[in-house]
């Protein structure tokens, strides 16, 4: 995570093993919305940018739904806790950790994101 | 050799377990719960090719669940636990020298611990081709989904040998496919087991009245079958005979103990694998039996999940050897709560009054199926019950047996109205009473976890206790429970939207309102409580305030349209996408059809287009169409050539207007007294697009035939001679209500005046999520209140309200045809941002009944892919 200044041409990029990979403009995320990104191997990436302008990209699979839809959630913060809500059945989850705030058993993949 | 698993270079033990059922499903949660799926190996065996799924609710496939939605088993969980979990597989042989399984695909597997969890096998009477075409058992999806296609292509008739518990149900089914259904039970009455010859006399009646035959009584002496060997009907014992093309057989069921009998283990008389008090078998100290399959330490096999929940959480002890606290199973209780056919029935403790001098207190009342009756000791303590009819009170009794409840008995079998009968509190409950019988907590606990784990919700009080997460019977009573507690301990019950807010939604209403507060921020920076000011809000407050300022837009100076700036933030997803999410991640597209009408011309564009996007399309409940399967990429395109077409939203995703259905009328129908068509798209066309706290709907019948269901809406219309009459406050859904008649032979203009200020009045002080049917039986006064304030002006507020609505009505512009019309709106319409024509490859779909449907295949869990992961 990394606090993202103002700028028009920043890009969003996102860690993947020893490298960076610019997925698009910082512009294209609204703060409080997500967006989805394809990885070269084929996994999805859910982005997001809060209000404060920090970045946050966890996998977009809803593990107790099997659909990629985790970009299209709400988020919030639950006792500062940033996380999104999936669209399908509400669990949220912990955009730093991973971890399922509804059930602690449960945590989906977090990765590295920057504005550069 | 006992070990196969290697981790770095440490070896691991392993544990294998035999079948997936509840019970096996809950075994594993034991095991993680106690860190042993970190320690061991753990390697599941299952026969169905399925993972384990709610047998209990195995009935509700017939009313819409699907396998899916039954399943139990979460495949994250496994994956994360490391589970091996091998699907259509089952042990054939276990050789206890060796400590080895071997499946049937051949696999073998050594173990350190065996956990034989196989349940029970239905019992089928050895009468004459029993096993003929036609003939079914009732204990998995299979047999379902088989009962099923044969009763939709061969059978107009069925039978169910057995009128136990799984018998009514399997009847209940048998009625639902639309066969006419016969019961056939050997005892004199029906539910020999849980109820006694009242209670069995009173379910007789009600299930008689739903159209079941009953026969009581009788056996069954064979299956009678046609040349090609089919099922045409059946021999009972009194010598008639019994015309039905399916059987369902439901004669009890036997422990499935061969593979435990094979390897030597010893088995009771009636079957059951014996073992001791931590679940052991009695032979061999590496091998436990849970579950049905399980014949327990009190000589006893529990047929019932709440037990084998209770045997799991002991085996998984004992396997952890964990010092501190080590269970036992001594046996359980044999409550249960059932809602059979839609009666309910409930039996509890000593329901049959076995114990020596114990008292009865019966009521009964044959004209509405009610039979209640109470085992009462000598010295007044409860000792069991059976309620039959409406068991309301067996969440309070059953936690009150054991004890002398505080109140007479009389006054608690008796229907409310009734003289003395009295409402007894789950406050007057010892603490060690059980309120939760599934995962046995006391209401000591539940009241610990609300002053010392400050839980101050049910859900938390879920998640900490776990009570009400087994059959959910409980939860009525954990609510009051949680609400007493917080009230005793001084807490004031938090009424804020959420912990964002320490406001109503109403009260957050009337700021928005007053102060003209129009964005979020701004309301949670100068409104919100003290730690959420500045932050990003939560997912309750944001689409509730999303709302609040939506269906004030004009008045407060924002923008109506939903996806403008900041409000895109803030609405549900379905809303963001202006479109229905489904399963898979796709969207379905509803056009809105006021009043139902539509030309061919309209449904031929519909046709074409669904047509062209390979759409699954349905007439949906509301009268009107719904495509289904679009991609989020493929929304603006479809909406392009709707809108082309005269088409609008219809607002399907929205807390908002959905429909307003009509009947034909006065134009065509004989009978008809107004014009319902013109006045249901009237009023469609003039409450489109308002958010509300919940969906509005409603509809317009041309006379008191009521063909439009005018009576189930948030305000209906039924027409009069004189006008229109204005009922307000129906429901369908899980809770239906009956509207409420509000004014009667309103004229248009007055009727259009009064559901102006209904709705706004609603609008404005309902809670979130909640149907104008709730609010009114919440609101003080209820619906004398409504009418003062809508019709009386008691308020004075009135005007306010119609003005309100007329800035509503002259600002609406459709969502959808402003988004195609902007560019940087539509930009958020792409599967991904750094790959905008790649689509979603989760999306896809399967062909059936000549439409699409989502593909959602079994994903891959723990070391290797699922054996038969091609199922479905
Ligand atoms: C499509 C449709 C079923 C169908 O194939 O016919 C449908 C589909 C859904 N209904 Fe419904 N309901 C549909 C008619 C109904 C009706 C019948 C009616 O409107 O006359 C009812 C009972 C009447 C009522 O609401 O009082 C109905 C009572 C519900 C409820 C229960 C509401 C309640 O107060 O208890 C829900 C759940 C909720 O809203 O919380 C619900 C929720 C849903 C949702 C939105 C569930 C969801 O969140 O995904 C479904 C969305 C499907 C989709 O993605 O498009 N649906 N639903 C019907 C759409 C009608 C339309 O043209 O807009
Ligand atoms: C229609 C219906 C309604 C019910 N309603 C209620 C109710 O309301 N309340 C209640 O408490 N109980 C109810 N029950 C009973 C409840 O479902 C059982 O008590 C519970 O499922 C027992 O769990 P189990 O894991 O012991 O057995 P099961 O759930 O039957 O699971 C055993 C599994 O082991 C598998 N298996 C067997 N042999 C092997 C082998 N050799 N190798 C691998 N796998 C094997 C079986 O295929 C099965 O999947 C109902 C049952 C049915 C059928
Ligand atoms: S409600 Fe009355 S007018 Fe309308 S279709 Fe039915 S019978 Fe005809
Ligand atoms: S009694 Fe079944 S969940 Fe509590």
């Amino acid at each position: 995570m990394t606090l993202a200044p103002e700028t028009t041409d920043l890009k969003i990029q996102l860690r993947l093993d020893e490298d960076w990979l610019t997925i698009c403009d910082l512009t294209a995320l609204t703060p409080g919305r997500g967006v989805a990104a394809l990885l070269p191997d084929g996994r999805q990436v859910a982005l997001f940018r809060d209000r404060a302008g920090e970045l946050y990209a966890v996998d977009n699979r809803d593990p107790f739904g099997g659909a990629a839809v985790l970009s299209r959630g709400l988020t919030g913060t639950h006792q500062g806790r940033p996380f999104v809500a999936s669209p399908l059945l509400k669990q949220r989850f912990d955009l730093t950790s991973g971890v399922c705030l509804d059930d602690d058993t449960v945590r989906i993949e977090t990765y590295e994101v920057r504005a550069a | 050799m006992t070990t196969t698993a290697i981790v770095g270079d440490r070896p691991r033990p392993t544990i294998v377990l035999v079948g997936h059922g509840m019970v096996g499903q809950r075994f594993l949660e034991a095991l993680a719960e106690r860190g042993l799926t970190a320690t061991h190996r753990v390697v599941v065996l299952c026969e169905e090719p399925r993972p384990a799924y709610d047998r209990v609710a195995l009935t509700s496939y017939f009313s819409g669940k699907t396998p899916e939605d039954l399943s139990l088993t979460d495949l994250e969980f496994l994956r994360e636990h490391g589970v091996e979990l091998h699907l259509g597989d089952p042990a054939v042989t276990v050789d206890r020298e060796a400590r080895r399984v071997t499946s049937r695909s051949g696999l073998v597997v050594d173990y350190d611990v065996l956990v034989l969890a196989t349940g029970s096998y239905p019992f089928v009477p050895p009468v004459p081709n029993k096993d003929a075409e036609g003939c079914f058992v009732y204990r998995t999806i299979e047999d379902l989904l088989a009962i099923e296609e044969y009763a939709r292509t061969k059978a107009t008739t069925g039978a169910v040998v057995g009128g136990g518990l799984l018998g009514l149900e399997a009847a209940g089914a048998l009625k639902g496919l639309g066969l006419s259904a016969h019961i056939v039970e050997f005892a004199p009455r029906l539910m020999p087991v849980q109820v006694d010859e009242g209670g069995g006399a009173a379910l007789l009646r009600t299930i008689e009245e739903m159209g079941l035959s009953v026969h009581t009584g009788v056996g069954t002496q064979e299956i009678i079958t046609d040349e090609a060997g089919a099922v045409t009907g059946m021999k009972l014992s009194d010598g008639s005979e019994l015309a039905t093309d399916l059987v369902v057989f439901s004669a009890g069921v036997r422990p499935r103990d061969q593979l435990a009998r094979d390897c030597g283990l010893t088995v009771g008389e009636r079957g059951g694998i014996s073992v001791d008090e931590q679940c052991r078998t009695v032979n061999d100290p590496h091998v436990f039996a849970i579950g049905e399959c399980a014949l327990a330490a009190d000589g006893r096999v529990y047929g019932l999940v709440a037990p084998g929940y209770e045997q799991a959480a002991t085996a998984a002890a004992t396997i952890a050897a964990d010092e501190t606290e080590q269970l036992t199973f001594t046996g359980a209780d044999l409550s249960t709560k059932l809602k059979l056919l839609g009666v309910d029935v409930a039996s509890f403790g000593d329901a049959q009054g076995t114990a020596e001098d114990c008292l009865d207190v019966v009521y009964s009342d044959s004209r509405s199926g009610l039979y209640k009756k109470l085992v009462i000791a000598r010295d007044g303590t409860l000792l069991g019950g059976i309620l039959v009819g409406d068991a309301e009170a067996y969440g309070t009794l059953r936690a009150f047996t054991g004890s002398v409840p505080p109140v007479s008995p009389e006054s608690l079998v008796l229907p409310a109205g009734a003289g003395e009968s009295v409402q007894l509190g789950p406050s007057a409950l010892p603490d060690e009473a059980i309120v939760c019988s599934c995962h046995n907590v006391s209401k000591g606990t539940i009241r610990g976890a609300v002053t010392e784990h400050s839980c101050t919700t049910v859900p938390e009080v879920k998640k900490c206790t776990k009570a009400g997460t087994g059959c959910g019977s409980c939860v009525k009573v954990l609510g009051q429970l949680v609400t007493a507690e917080l009230e005793a301990s001084g807490v004031e019950v938090d009424k804020g939207l959420c912990g964002c807010f320490a406001q109503t939604r109403e009260e957050l209403y009337e700021i928005v309102l007053a102060l003209r507060v129009n964005t979020y921020q701004d309301l949670l920076d100068r409104y919100g409580r003290d730690g959420a000011r500045g932050g990003d809000g939560c997912d309750i407050c944001k689409p509730a305030v999303g709302s609040i300022i939506a269906s004030l837009a004009p008045t407060i100076g924002a923008s109506g349209y939903v996806l403008d700036g900041e409000q895109a933030a803030l609405q549900e997803t379905n809303d963001h996408f202006l479109a229905n999410l489904q399963k898979n991640g796709s969207y379905s597209v509803v056009p809105r059809i006021p009043g139902g009408e539509i030309t061919p011309e309209g449904l031929i564009v519909i046709g074409e287009i669904a047509r062209d996007f390979g759409l699954y399309t349905k007439i949906t409940g509301g009268q009107r169409i719904d495509m289904f399967g679009a991609r989020v990429e493929q929304l603006p395109l479809i909406w392009t050539r709707l809108v082309d077409a005269g088409f609008e939203s219809g607002h399907a995703y929205g807390k908002s207007l959905r429909t307003v259905k009509s009947c034909v009328g006065q134009t065509w129908c004989r009978y008809g007294v107004q014009d319902s068509v013109r006045m249901a798209i009237d009023l469609e066309l003039r409450y489109r697009g308002l958010r509300s706290p919940h969906k509005l709907k409603s509809a317009v019948s041309g006379c008191a035939r009521e063909c439009a269901e005018a009576q189930s809406k948030d305000f209906g219309i039924i027409a009069t001679s004189n006008g229109w009459n204005l009922y307000v406050g129906g429901n369908g859904g899980a809770t239906p209500r009956h509207a409420d008649l509000l004014a009667q032979d309103l004229s248009d203009t007055e009727l259009i005046r009064l559901i102006d200020r209904f709705l706004m009045f609603y609008i404005r002080t309902a809670d979130r999520l909640e149907r104008t049917s709730t609010w009114l039986d919440r609101i003080p006064g209820g619906l004398d209140h409504v009418r003062d304030v809508v019709v009386e002006d008691s308020l004075g507020i009135c005007e306010e309200l119609e003005s309100l609505m007329k800035d509503h009505v002259a600002h609406y512009a459709d969502e959808w045809a402003t988004t195609i019309n902007d560019p940087e709106k539509l930009a958020r319409f792409v599967s991904f941002v750094n790959a905008p024509d790649t689509p979603d490859p989760v999306v896809g779909f399967v062909p059936e009944r000549d439409q699409i449907k989502p593909d959602l295949p079994l994903l891959t869990i723990g070391h290797r892919p699922l054996e038969g992961s091609a199922q479905r």
